[in-house]
């Protein structure tokens, strides 16, 4: 219940600066024994109207896939459909754009003819499925299930969407985190540490991937884990490297 | 060509790929260079609402950091932010009289050479998905045919932008928007990798994505997506020469 209390959002107008401080706060509470993406998925639940939560990690850096789930159900769910090879999280990831399903018991339902029938047997008829993913690195994908039908806008769609950056980053900095050896990363530096707005941050990110010779999100993981160690935030060291002021050719600071 | 010719040749353009299989990214391109030479303004940017609570820049008549600056910067203030609240067009005759309502905007603004701003509202029903950004760089409103080119221009975008000619609910209204949101963080971070790897600033490099998109026929977010997967060898996209323009029609010489 703790972690309900800490994100009791229901009601409120959508606040997202708020709600990226809860759920910052929820990944930094390590006292619980939770994965990072379970706790993440009960804050999901506790700050939108869904009632079950899964995140699937397609790949980290080591080319391995894990997920989280807020129950067994969203997490049975989740894994049934990479097992039946459709559904919406498949479909959301392919093209990289959300798929939201308000009523699975309508036309949309259809897409998915074994899926569709296993959700509603689980008793959820609403389902959102969102990309993990930031321009061309692909994540993942964060699925939200719902008993009861209606679809998700406005408000619940803003945070829901908030929601999917914190998780994005969250896989971005546990890979950032594994640089720095396995304390791994005081979550959270600055204000902006989830901020993924400035056309900088994309551009450094090609950058880096030039200068290293490495993938789009390894290069991403570099130049967070470098802003983290060097005590500055990612935007910054984003210009720094577009400005031509900075190199991540050598190795991380301090 | 006079504006009238060049006005009816841009919109038949857009009309064309409308529907065909077009490229929201580049499409949205176009019509930010279409505003700087069909209105009387020397640059134009298109900003989506990212239903978090922000405006993100989608497409720019130039890709100069200053100006993609001043369009970040109206997150937090700056006429886009107030003609996306309110729903109608906000012009700023002279930006300097702006300058204790948005000051950080008005210095930038002001920065860059500009000094006349516009913002037109994209609009679906009584929805506002975002903001056409205009600036000029001498002080004045837009005259009456400006205004009404400028809001076709915006709806345009708005149309292309929601690929489904009927967007039948908000669920699909998001998944489009979020579409073309995830285009241009693709396109950045193409960029990223052309400029580093050919030395070239940001507009550059952009404008070597389009020229090899173009002389490859592919979409520019295509393109963009297989130099950052590494599927699209950048040297090519790097060395991609400028087409020779066609030959104009004889018929214009010849015709009496």
């Amino acid at each position: 219940m703790s972690h309900r209390a800490c994100v009791a959002a229901k009601e409120r107008v959508s606040d997202p600066g708020r709600l990226r401080r809860e759920l910052r706060a929820l990944l930094a509470d390590r006292s619980r024994d939770a994965s990072v993406l379970e706790r993440l998925c009960t804050g999901a639940v506790s700050a939108l109207p869904v009632d079950g939560a899964a995140i699937s990690v397609t790949a980290d850096t080591a080319g391995q896939g894990y997920s989280g789930a807020s129950d067994p159900a969203s997490a049975h769910l989740n894994d049934l459909q990479f097992a039946l090879g459709e559904g919406p999280c498949w479909d959301a990831t392919r093209h990289g754009h959300p798929v939201l399903v308000g009523d699975l018991t309508g036309p949309a339902g259809r897409r998915w003819p074994m899926f569709t029938p296993a959700v509603l047997a689980a008793g959820f008829q609403g389902i959102f499925a969102f990309p993990l993913q930031i321009g061309a690195i692909r994540l993942g994908a964060l699925d939200l299930v719902r008993a009861r039908p209606g679809s998700l806008e406005g408000d619940a769609l803003a945070d829901a969407l908030i929601v999917v950056d914190v998780a994005a980053l969250t896989v971005i900095d546990a890979a950032a985190g594994d640089l720095r050896g396995p304390a791994g990363l005081p979550l959270g530096v600055g204000p902006d540490a989830f901020g993924m707005y400035r056309a900088e941050i994309h551009q450094a990110t090609g950058m880096v991937m030039a200068q290293l010779g490495v993938s789009a999100q390894e290069a991403l993981v570099r130049l967070r884990a470098y802003a983290y160690a060097a005590g500055r935030t990612p935007d910054e060291v984003a210009r720094d490297i577009v400005g031509r002021r900075l190199r991540l050719d050598g190795d991380l600071p301090g | 060509m006079d504006q009238e010719q060049q006005l009816s040749e841009a919109f038949v353009a857009l009309a064309d790929s409308l529907v065909a299989d077009y490229d929201v990214a580049d499409l949205l391109r176009r019509l930010a260079d279409h505003c700087v030479t069909l209105l009387d303004v020397a640059a134009a940017g298109l900003l989506l609402a990212d239903q978090r609570g922000s405006l993100q820049v989608v497409a720019a008549s130039s890709e100069t950091s200053r100006l993609l600056e001043l369009f970040q910067l109206q997150h937090d203030q700056g006429p886009c932010l107030d003609c996306y609240h309110t729903g109608t067009a906000v012009t700023v005759p002279d930006v300097d009289l702006a300058a204790r309502r948005w000051p950080i905007f008005t210095a930038e603004t002001r920065a860059a050479g500009y000094r006349s701003v516009h913002a037109l509202p994209m609009r679906l029903r009584d929805e506002v998905i975002g903001t056409l950004n205009l600036f000029g760089t001498r002080p004045g409103r837009l005259d009456d045919a400006d205004a009404r080119i400028g809001q076709a221009l915006a709806d345009v975008a708005t149309i292309a932008i929601l690929q489904e000619r009927a967007i039948r609910h908000q669920e699909m209204l998001a998944e489009q928007l979020q579409h073309a949101l995830t285009s241009r963080v693709v396109i950045e971070q193409a960029k990223g990798v052309l400029a580093e790897r050919g030395s070239l600033d940001m507009d550059q490099a952009f404008n070597r994505l389009r020229r090899h998109a173009r002389n490859t026929n592919t979409r520019l977010t295509d393109l963009a997506r297989g130099i950052v997967d590494g599927t699209v060898d950048s040297t090519a996209v790097l060395t991609s020469h400028r087409r020779r323009q066609p030959p104009p029609p004889s018929i214009r010489g010849s015709a009496r």
